[in-house]
């Protein structure tokens, strides 16, 4: 009997699954037991464990530094991967994504008035983030309105491209204008967050951002079947009796919660959205959303992961910027996807 | 008396307020082919549209199996009429198994498992535009002329009383239009369909369709927006006879040719 090719599908996930799991673990250990303290394998398990922590300092950083790092930089890889499928399929656009569409710069813009013009940048600890995130909230539900808006105005999926990334610059040059109005202060922080850090989150923080993510995630999870009809787009998945309003709303809604709470928290990071529904889409060889969207969500937190280890273990000490190593690791992949797009099947 | 699989009752269609024809009355009934014909602009996907409870009509109702679609919320809906357009969509990713299972989701639950029943349904669909072959192929991998019968038959799938069609030939080759034409005959007629399809391939129509609605507008110079557009309804046959495809394109530097059952330059052949 031939293979069919989603026995194919099948049984490359079942090969990946394992492989990625592996790799996920791997550097999340990695990210708690390397930096400026070493702590061992036998450290770290007799903390698990909950027996004596040999060395009080050692168990802090672990606890309250890495944890909730390497915690933040798995779930926001997630987020924003999974953000990045939902947006790709409700546009029917394959290279749309949080940061390309102007997604996280509009969410940029509603922390930056948060923190600038409202004076939140003063504000400490979870109420200052609550603050960032509503902004956030705010910013990127704006800016995914007005993609709707502007997709039944424009034809065809480049031009709707060329809107997001206009609209973005708007936001950019918002955010610049209340730049050179703030105080010096809050420019500052401000600059901090914008380069985009898993770092900032402390554990109490993490309590806050985890649900938020995994419930968006766990919504998205909902919308296989219409997601599955909307790969012929509207008209055809109206036909087949999709509440596209609502169908559209809720993807938009989720894609905009995944993107507001990375950026309140980690600041605009840019390209992962765009680039890990390729990833998973060439690895599984299907666009059935049943494997495609675990598997997004799965390579979005192995890539959230990647790029901490690089950021952690690449700094010497310190911690280079997520936003200087994201667009190193997504953009040659585009570029293979762009160059190839007419072999790719998804294309098609 | 059976009501029709399908009727338009009185119906005005159009943008705005702005009707393209008004007063339109037609039928189309089981195991019926009927091909859509008109100019560019005439409206047909309007009417279409209209047919899949995509646009409300202005005035009149569309009734499906005596139903007036406008009472009937879309997920039901689904299961009365489906649609194939021309439009390039991005199955590619998707096996032709996965993208004809597509059809059955309105008769599935909140997740789209399918049931035993609901797997025999695809393979009977795939079967019938002859594709079982192709079932576990990836659909970027097949031609226009596959990728379009593999839409017909999700469309099957979806189990409707009618199927309409948008220019589904639009983009093939003839060999492959007039396989496309000869399969929905066919399936109208094997499946107990209405099958409506708008077209500009007359003369596939008018050889393999059972009826034509024609839309003519009968002053193309026509001023202040006054509506003199009409559908002609009839058999190939009766409007080859009453001459009324002449009608089609009026003013236009084309003529009828009955031998040819197609159309040809105006004066072709007296040259020669």
């Amino acid at each position: 009997m031939m293979i069919s090719e989603g026995d194919i599908t099948k049984q490359r996930m079942m090969r990946l699954l394992p492989a990625v799991a592996v790799l996920s673990v791997a550097m999340f250990v990695s990210l708690l037991c390397f930096g400026a303290v070493e702590v061992t394998l036998y450290d770290l398990w007799q903390m698990i464990s909950g027996g004596q922590p040999g060395d009080q300092t050692a168990y802090l950083i672990v606890t309250q530094v890495r944890l909730p790092m390497a915690c933040c930089a798995f779930l926001s890889g997630m987020a924003l991967a999974v953000a990045g499928l939902l947006l790709q399929t409700t546009f029917n656009n394959p290279l749309a994504g949080p940061s390309i569409l102007g997604v996280s710069t509009g969410a940029s813009l509603g922390v930056a008035i948060m923190l600038l013009l409202l004076g939140g940048g003063t504000a400490v600890g979870l109420g200052r983030y609550i603050g960032a995130l509503a902004g956030a909230v705010a910013g990127s539900g704006v800016m995914l309105l007005l993609l709707l808006i502007f997709s039944r105005l424009v034809r065809g999926n480049a031009m709707l491209l060329i809107v997001g990334i206009l609209l973005g610059y708007l936001a950019s040059s918002a955010i610049s204008i209340l730049n050179f109005y703030a105080t010096e202060e809050g420019v500052h922080s401000f600059v901090i967050w914008g380069l985009g850090s898993f770092s900032g989150v402390t554990t109490q923080d993490l309590c806050f951002f985890a649900p938020l993510i995994l419930i968006a995630v766990a919504a998205s999870f909902l919308l296989v079947k219409p997601l599955n009809a909307l790969l012929l787009g509207a008209d055809y998945a109206a036909s087949m009796g999709v509440n596209l309003k609502r169908v559209r709303n809720w993807l938009l809604i989720i894609s905009g919660v995944l993107t507001a709470v990375v950026t309140a928290f980690c600041g605009p990071i840019g390209f992962l959205g765009l680039v890990i529904p390729h990833v998973a889409r060439l690895t599984l060889a299907t666009s059935n959303h049943q494997r495609l969207l675990p598997a997004t969500a799965l390579w979005g937190g192995l890539a959230g992961l990647l790029c901490a280890c690089i950021s952690v273990f690449a700094g010497g000490g310190g911690i280079l910027p997520v936003n200087a190593i994201t667009p190193l690791l997504s953009i040659p992949i585009i570029m293979y996807v762009v160059i190839n797009r007419n072999k790719l099947s998804y294309f098609r | 008396m059976n009501d029709p699989l399908l009727r338009l009752k009185n119906v005005a269609l159009g943008y705005n307020a702005n009707p393209l024809y008004t007063g339109v009355n037609l039928t189309a009934g089981e195991g019926e082919l009927v091909s859509l014909l008109g100019a560019n602009g005439a409206g047909k996907s309007t009417l279409l549209h209209c047919i899949t409870g995509q646009l409300a009509p202005l005035a009149g109702r569309v009734e499906i199996a005596g139903r007036d679609i406008a009472g009937i919320p879309k997920h039901r809906l689904a299961r009365l009429v489906s649609i194939v357009t021309t439009g390039k969509e991005m199955a590619g990713g998707l096996t032709v198994n996965e993208l004809v299972s597509l059809g059955r989701q309105p008769h599935t639950g909140f997740f789209g498992r399918l049931s035993r029943r609901d797997r025999e349904i695809v393979d009977e669909a795939l079967a019938a535009v002859g594709m079982s072959e192709f079932a576990d192929r990836m659909v970027a991998t097949l031609s226009d002329g596959e990728r379009q019968k593999v839409m017909i038959a999700r469309a099957l799938a979806q189990e409707t009383p009618v199927m309409a069609l948008d220019e589904p030939t639009a983009f093939l080759d003839v060999a492959s239009r007039l396989e496309t034409m000869q399969l929905l005959a066919r399936l109208a007629r094997t499946e107990g369909k209405a099958v409506i399809v708008s077209t500009h391939d007359v003369s596939s129509a008018l050889r393999l369709s059972g009826r034509l609605w024609m839309i003519v507008d009968n002053d193309s110079r026509g001023v202040g927006g006054d509506c003199n557009r009409e559908i002609i309804d009839g058999t190939p046959r009766e409007m080859i006879k009453t001459d009324a495809l002449g009608k089609l394109f009026r003013g236009r530097r084309v003529q009828f040719s009955p031998e040819a059952m197609d159309f040809i330059p105006s004066g072709y052949g007296k040259d020669l």
